[in-house]
């Protein structure tokens, strides 16, 4: 029989992580402070999560300026939503499992 | 962390974030009845304003226009005025009540989904306001009114994929009275109190009963 958390992607198992991909995957892009916001998270929490997010290959990071501010904006990558939408399905396999 | 024991929660902060990270839902209903209220009070106000100027409204709205070089003009001054008031007001009232909704959610006012919506909103009125603005210019008062109900319209169709799927209905109605009104100038005033009066009215009732009802006893 196969493994029920086998699907689960162990990188999601965090919360800030789960919340920022949650987020791309219905926005095509969002701002630093957009994420921040919503997340309500403090910005090293949140820049450290982006960044282990960005090396995985889930996400792209664009840096843009508005006038002379930095505004860094961020996508979802095919991949990221692949491996997002892999780890929804082993969730919801786990909770039809337990049913 | 422990979502791998609790997958269940996992996927709650996930629809929850999906949710609210694509739709504004904090809109309140009684931000509808409160503009509804502000439109019906103008409504009268402009009636009034016609009957001490001693113009029959059916007169005064109906096409072709008696003006400019009647003198109504500064009838028109006033009431184009009386409406930019009630729009403000309204506009006002609505963010009040909305305001109240979030601190009862308690997400945020300000955020990214919030700006959404309102630009996705004023792009088709700012439009309409300048449209609005010439055909006042010319004296076509009585096109200003179904002209305002139909950009009001379209920027609530186009709006209402980022909120609640009501207020994309409301938009339809909007457009639709205005569209009727095209052919019923004069009575222009008693359309512009249907729609920016009753049907906001019953939008926000309908509203509260769908959405806010239950959150009474279960407030956080």
């Amino acid at each position: 029989m196969k493994n029920p958390i086998a699907g689960l992607n162990k990188f999601f198992d965090n919360r800030i992580r789960l919340g920022v991909m949650s987020l791309l995957l219905v926005n095509e892009t969002l701002s630093f402070k957009d994420l921040k916001g919503a997340l309500e998270v403090t910005d090293g929490n949140l820049a450290t999560h982006l960044t282990g997010l960005e090396e995985k290959g889930f996400i792209q990071v664009h840096k843009g300026f508005i006038g002379r501010k930095t505004n860094t904006t961020y996508a979802i990558t095919p991949g990221g939503a692949q491996a997002f939408k892999d780890h929804i399905k082993a969730l919801e396999g786990i909770i039809n499992g337990i049913k | 962390m422990n979502s791998e024991k609790e997958p269940q929660q996992a996927l709650a902060t996930i629809r929850d974030l999906m949710d609210r990270g694509s739709r504004f839902v904090s809109l309140s209903g009684w931000s509808g009845v409160a503009a509804g209220v502000c439109a019906l009070a103008a409504a009268g106000w402009a009636s009034h304003i016609l009957q001490i100027h001693a113009v029959r409204s059916q007169s005064f709205l109906a096409l072709p226009a008696g003006f400019p070089g009647t003198g109504q003009e500064a009838v028109g001054r006033k009431l184009m005025a009386l409406a930019l008031g009630t729009f403000a007001l309204a506009f006002l009232a609505a963010l009040f009540f909305t305001w109240l909704r979030s601190r009862k959610t308690g997400l945020p006012l300000w955020g990214f989904v919030a700006r959404r919506v309102l630009v996705h909103v004023a792009v088709p009125m700012l439009a309409g306001g300048f449209v609005i603005w010439r055909l006042a210019d010319f004296g076509l008062y009585g096109l200003a009114v179904p002209a305002c109900l139909i950009f009001y319209g379209l920027g609530l169709i186009n709006a209402s994929k980022f909120t609640l799927p009501e207020v994309r209905y409301l938009g339809y109605l909007q457009l639709l009275l205005g569209i009727i009104c095209l052919w019923v100038t004069g009575y222009g005033l008693y359309f512009w109190a249907a729609g920016f009066g009753v049907l906001h009215i019953l939008y926000g009732l309908v509203m509260w009963y769908r959405h806010e009802r239950k959150e009474k006893g279960a407030a956080r």
